[in-house]
């Protein structure tokens, strides 16, 4: 029903004034009408809220990074009155007489020396920024606080085009250095304008790095010596090892010779104890390990090839990742190699074949980190594909303890120095992640993400709270993990112990029961083989293998599914 | 002037004092019992921190002003005594 109502002006009569006139009969009239209401149904009640205000929203800021660089100032003398040249003796010596003979000078002299005579008296009775409760410790709040870890400094490459960290060491002394060395580890990846500089940073200054070390060509690693805080040997992309001392400054004092080292990248080189303090050790995936005195870099001193055949075979051999080297064992050492396999080695073997102990299985993929823990030396922890595992000496055939499947690549791992059931690993999607064994384990007990890029390098300081990882674009970043994961708690080596001994029995049971399996199966299949061998020479060909497999499983399913038909 | 020398005496005979330096409103050391080096330095940089102190309490309440100042550091303390037109800065070991 529409409701219209059409008026017609003329044009002639807009814009006239408006002139109003009362009438008492209305235009239109529409009244109320109740029975439309029926059409309609009463919407159920509403509440709306309403606030006249401002409308404001968030937002964060992050400024750009603010270079600081420190400068000193020279102080020279001022205020002298214009008249008087500061550096003529006599001048000076005149206006200080003048000033003692003024009044004024003697009475606040005077009134100063009385009051400071006052707080020097009251210095030397009271002290008043006395601790009373020093040795109480903080036991309450230290178990419900949650585990946290903050970042304190982030030390970027400088160069334009940026380089992984590859390779990280804490300066032995108080760790107040980091070494990083800066690498492509991508195949081909290098191109020419990328620097080959590796740095040393001042972990209080992330601005610009305290030295620069320049090798012949990148650092894939990088060791302090713990014996003289001012050597460092690092292992390069071209195989060779460099030597340098930081007194000397940026060019590296030695470099070992072409021929003589690694054919492919050195991942890792460790230095060793002895009565010297100049050895060391490297080992690269080309399958070899090699000793080298750094004082005579030209070749090493001694070769170890990485064949777990024993034979000294180098097409055979498996490459090298990661070593392993405790300064209380010093005749041992272990390697983690490409395969996925660890070998345990003993240095004072007299023959070659001999070198090579045991070796441990495990890992998919190339062992990333290997360490021993530094409270159990029998244990070890290794990273390689998605998982970290920890394994005991004496059980060859699995890992005692390993965590699940994680979601990214673990590419380095190591123990805290502190405490004895704690370690961390760095991952592919830049997240760090602490794991306490004794408090969970099948999560870590704090993941932290660090970047967006992939961490390559994990390295703890030697107080266990300062923690520096290495991530893909150069940036290595330096975190304070919280005083919970840093202080040896009570109990913690027996609990632990107790734990590595328990799940070293677990596997030896399981080991052994699976050699019983393995001799029942012997036997019996040594008598099914006697009898076969009467009927058929020779061995069965793969495909009727594969075609007996498929019936058996055939069958199998067919029973299944009738049993459930009948049971149904 | 012997009565300044008699209580800077004093001053320097208590237990656990290195030194005094005493300086005008604008810096200049007047007297001293360290070295010149040493002197300046002190003058210049404390100069600045009692001006700052002072215009600190001024400001919060402009009735107020500064009588003493004492910088506890690791090392030792250093008091200073401001004046209108002078100032008496004593360095001290303290007790423990």
């Amino acid at each position: 029903m529409e409701i219209v109502h059409v008026y017609t002006k003329l044009r002639s009569e807009f814009g006239r004034q408006c002139l109003s006139s009362d009438r008492t009969t209305p235009l239109l009239d529409v009244r109320p009408q109740p029975e439309l209401a029926r059409n309609f149904v009463q919407r159920s009640s509403r509440d709306q809220a309403l606030q006249a205000c401002l409308e404001m929203s968030e937002h964060q800021v992050n400024t750009k990074r603010f270079e600081s660089d420190s400068r000193g100032i020279n102080h020279v003398e001022g205020g002298w009155p214009k008249d008087i040249n500061p550096d003529e003796m006599e001048q000076t010596i005149r206006f200080r007489k003048k000033v003692e003979k003024d009044e004024s000078y003697i009475n606040s002299i005077l009134q100063l020396g009385s009051v400071m005579e006052h707080y020097i008296r009251q210095n030397n009775a009271v002290d008043i920024y006395q601790e009373y409760f020093e040795e109480e410790e903080e036991e309450v709040d230290e178990s419900q606080e949650p585990p946290s870890a903050k970042t304190i400094n982030i030390f970027r490459d400088p160069n334009e085009v940026k380089r992984t960290v590859s390779g990280l060491s804490w300066h032995p002394d108080g760790g107040r250095k980091l070494a990083a060395a800066y690498s492509c580890l991508e195949f081909q990846k290098t191109s020419k304008d990328m620097s080959v500089d590796s740095y040393i940073w001042d972990v209080e200054n992330p601005n610009k790095p305290e030295l620069t070390l320049r090798p012949g060509s990148h650092l894939v690693c990088l060791d302090y010596n713990p014996k003289d805080s001012h050597t460092l040997v690092g292992g390069t992309y071209s195989g060779q090892i460099v030597y340098w001392d930081t007194r000397r400054g940026s060019q590296p004092v030695e470099t070992s010779s072409v021929e003589q080292s690694h054919r492919d990248p050195v991942y890792k080189i460790i230095w060793l104890q002895s009565k010297t303090g100049t050895d060391a050790f490297s080992a690269s995936t080309d399958g070899q390990v090699l000793w080298w005195d750094v004082r005579k870099l030209s070749e090493p001193t001694e070769r170890l090839v990485l064949d777990p055949a024993r034979e000294e075979n180098l097409d055979r051999a498996l490459g090298a990742i990661s070593l392993e080297f405790e300064a209380t064992m010093p005749t041992k050492f272990m390697v983690g190699t490409e395969q996925g396999t660890v070998i345990s080695c003993n240095r004072k073997a007299k023959t070659p074949a001999e070198k090579i102990v045991c070796t441990y299985e495990g890992h998919h993929g190339p062992v990333y980190a290997l360490q021993r823990n530094p409270f159990f030396p029998k244990n070890f922890l290794t990273v390689g594909d998605w998982t970290a595992r920890i394994w005991s000496e004496d059980i060859k055939e699995s890992s005692i303890m390993w965590t699940k499947y994680q979601m990214s690549y673990l590419m380095d791992a190591c123990w805290s120095p502190v405490r004895p059931s704690v370690f961390f690993t760095v991952k592919m999607d830049g997240v760090l992640d602490v794991w306490d064994i004794l408090f969970k384990q099948s999560d870590p007990t704090l993941s932290v993400k660090v970047c967006d890029s992939p961490l390559y390098s994990l390295r703890v300081q030697d107080n266990g709270r300062l923690v520096a990882c290495g991530s893909q674009q150069g940036e290595a970043t330096l975190l304070e993990i919280c005083s919970g994961l840093s202080t040896p708690q009570k109990n913690e080596k027996s609990l632990l112990a107790a734990m590595f001994e328990r799940e070293t029995k677990r596997e030896k049971i399981l080991e052994a029961r699976q050699r019983e399996i393995r001799l029942k199966e012997r036997s019996r299949s040594e008598q099914g083989q006697e009898e076969e061998a009467r009927r058929e020479e020779g061995e069965e060909d793969p495909e009727q293998l594969i075609a007996r497999a498929e019936s058996d499983f055939y069958n199998l399913v067919e029973t299944e599914l009738k049993r459930r038909e009948r049971t149904e | 002037m012997a009565e300044v020398e008699e209580t800077l005496k004093r001053i320097q005979s208590q237990k656990g004092v290195q030194g005094i330096i005493i300086a005008n409103s604008e810096g200049i050391p007047i007297k001293t019992t360290l070295d010149n080096s040493s002197t300046v330095q002190y003058a210049a940089l404390i100069h600045q921190l009692v001006m700052k102190a002072r215009s600190t309490i001024r400001d919060m309440d402009p009735q107020n002003d500064l009588t003493f100042l004492r910088v506890r550091s690791k090392k030792n303390e250093i008091m200073i005594a401001p004046d209108k037109d002078y100032f008496l800065i004593v360095i001290q070991n303290p007790s423990d």
